[in-house]
């Protein structure tokens, strides 16, 4: 019902060639996030799925049929904008009837479907107001209710989540992830928030650079990501990276070890160094140590770690999960 | 934090503003006021400016000489026909400019700025040979087709410049919610530029009803305007100054008082895209 697929799919802008070359296979009722830096390519990609951009060369298949030269409107694909996009001068009913509108369904089906999106997303005493009445959270919704009704193939988000405040955001998150089990339709995300990623997808596509870095799902890219970049933009907070004598003791050209793998101790370990600063979020404490040759390394200690700057630490590495890279920064087996 | 102004100096500007708003006006003043005398005292020396023996005897003789509903009418059809017709063209045009821009849009818009920078006159001798050769002299027809031309770089800039201020995300959804580029146009993105459109044509229409040099030379008694009406007055027998006062007060009455009641709108098109 949802499945879409990228065969070779390529984007320029004049001579800028900002999507080299991605394949990608989304499945049917998947929720996969596209995930990277800014200017990575992500939003462009989602526009190309949509169909708000040409594709430069390649395919773009939904179920199965080329839908390269649709029109976004024949795609059936309904999509989610940062800012929300909602038409100004219309009611919230009205935005969320557009659709359907369009489709020239009639009035008692567009009533009906109106009213259970409205429902669904807690709108329903909102119906009446104009967008500006709303606050950002309300509009989000109806920016989603608008979707909805359409009863797409796949829904779009292109960053829904970044105009919000952070308390916000966090209920957004699980209200999408809850409508993604009840629809069970295919989502495609893009964010630059990688939490966000985490938490809500069933697989992520890390880009950089128009390049697909890695696919898989969130565990995989955590425990076994393919190289540097997908190691250090995976996890927070972010993977430790050295370079040097201890990458060569292990055979690579660089090593990385996460925060949470590292033990740390105020009298014995592996590596020494002098504290720099210790954060204290009283579920953990991040350790910031700056070692002798290695740089300034992170620790997450579960609990509270007391360190004062300046004092004496000793980091130990879990053997088993230090993470070693090549000269091409490639995961190394 | 906002300057304090002092109280003296803010009187001082008052005045200032008053006098220079008075200046301005005061062609106008004086012509309605002369309107209102006889034909000694609009040339009196020194002139007398409110107390005279006021009179309407020159509006009687003007309603009684010429057809002023017939000049409104054609004046009201020039203005409104182009207006309607410029909308109609300038709106895709605009559209196509401010959101579908190829390579060379922006020298397109320049150049259609640039038609305006030239004299008419200097096109005056080929178009009035068109006119008379496709039977257009002094027709209503030619005339609004002609206004509609004229006006046309500004519809299409103003609008232009309304539509960027438009964000294009609010057009993608309406494409992605199924609209086509007609119900795009119309069902989202005229509602939201209203202002802009209202502006435009306002604009225009004053535009439109104020233009003397093409009305003089291509209309002589079927399609005249209130322009050439005014212009009717001034007779090889002499300057009956009060009569053209009476005339032009006649003739600018309409768009006086359609400007007045819609300064706002006016003020707020021409300013709009002064401010980001």
């Amino acid at each position: 019902m949802g499945a879409i697929r990228l065969e070779q799919v390529t984007k320029r802008f004049g001579p800028a060639v900002v999507i080299p070359r991605v394949d990608l296979d989304i499945g049917d009722g998947e929720f996969v996030v596209f995930v990277g830096p800014s200017g990575c390519g992500k939003s462009t990609l989602l526009r190309l799925i949509a169909g708000l951009e040409d594709v430069s060369g390649g395919r773009v298949l939904i179920d199965g049929a080329d839908a390269t030269r649709l029109a976004p409107a024949q795609r059936g694909l309904a999509m989610v904008f940062q800012s929300y996009a909602l038409y100004p001068h219309m009611s919230v009913y009205k935005n969320i009837a557009f659709p359907l509108k369009m489709a020239r369904s009639a009035p008692e089906l567009i009533d009906r479907k109106v009213r259970a999106a409205a429902q669904t997303l807690n709108l329903t005493e909102y119906l009446d107001y104009k967008p500006r009445q709303l606050s950002g959270g309300q509009r989000q919704r109806v920016a989603i209710g608008r979707a909805i009704v359409r009863e797409p193939k796949a829904f779009l988000f292109d960053e829904p989540l970044s105009n919000l405040d952070a308390a916000l955001r966090v209920n957004m998150r699980v209200e999408i992830s809850e409508l993604h089990q009840t629809l069970k339709t295919t989502m495609i995300y893009v964010t630059h928030d990688q939490v966000e990623a985490m938490t809500m997808a069933d697989r992520i596509v890390v880009l950089r650079s128009g390049n697909v870095e890695q696919v898989g799902s969130p565990l995989d890219l955590y425990r076994t990501p393919s190289n540097v970049f997908v190691a250090g933009f995976i996890g927070s907070p972010q993977m430790n990276l050295i370079r040097g004598a201890e990458a060569e003791k292990r055979g690579a050209k660089t090593i990385g070890v996460r925060p949470e793998h590292i033990l740390a101790s105020h009298s014995a370990g592996d590596w020494a160094g002098t504290a720099i600063i210790a954060e204290h979020l009283g579920s953990d404490t991040i350790l910031h140590v700056a070692v002798e040759g290695m740089g300034t390394l992170k620790a997450r200690v579960e609990g509270e770690f007391p360190l004062q700057h300046g004092q004496r630490a000793y980091l130990t590495p879990d053997p088993g999960k230090v993470h070693r890279f090549d000269n091409a920064d490639k995961a190394m087996a | 934090m906002a300057r304090a102004i002092p109280a003296r100096r803010r009187w001082l500007l008052s005045i200032l503003a008053w006098a220079v708003g008075l200046m301005i006006f005061f062609p106008i003043l004086w012509t309605v006021l002369t309107s209102f005398k006889t034909e000694g005292e609009a040339i009196a020396v020194p002139p007398h400016i409110l107390f005279f023996h006021w009179t309407l005897e020159n509006y009687a003789e003007v309603q009684q000489r010429s057809n002023y509903i017939e000049h409104v009418t054609n004046s009201v059809v020039i203005a409104l026909g182009s207006t309607l017709l410029a909308l109609l063209i300038g709106v895709p045009a605009a559209w196509a400019a401010a959101f579908a821009p190829a390579r060379r849009t922006k020298d397109l818009l320049m150049w259609m700025l640039s038609t305006k920078m030239m004299p008419p006159v200097g096109v005056l001798v080929p178009i009035y040979l068109l006119f008379r050769d496709w039977g257009l002299l002094d027709t209503l027809t030619g005339l609004t087709a002609l206004m509609m031309l004229v006006n046309l770089p500004i519809v299409v800039w103003m609008l232009y410049t309304y539509f960027k201020e438009i964000p294009a995300d609010i057009l993608e959804a309406a494409r992605m919610d199924g609209a086509r580029l007609f119900n795009e146009i119309v069902h989202v993105l005229a509602p939201m530029a209203v202002p802009g459109i209202a502006s435009t044509m306002l604009l225009n229409i004053i535009l439109a009803w104020n233009e003397a040099f093409w009305t003089l030379n291509l209309t002589a008694a079927k399609a005249a305007p209130l322009s050439a009406f005014i212009a009717s007055y001034s007779s090889p027998e002499g300057l009956f100054w009060a009569k053209l006062s009476a005339a032009s007060t006649m003739a600018i009455a309409p768009i006086l008082i359609l400007g007045w009641f819609s300064q706002r709108q006016l003020v707020r098109g021409l300013t709009f895209g002064a401010v980001k």
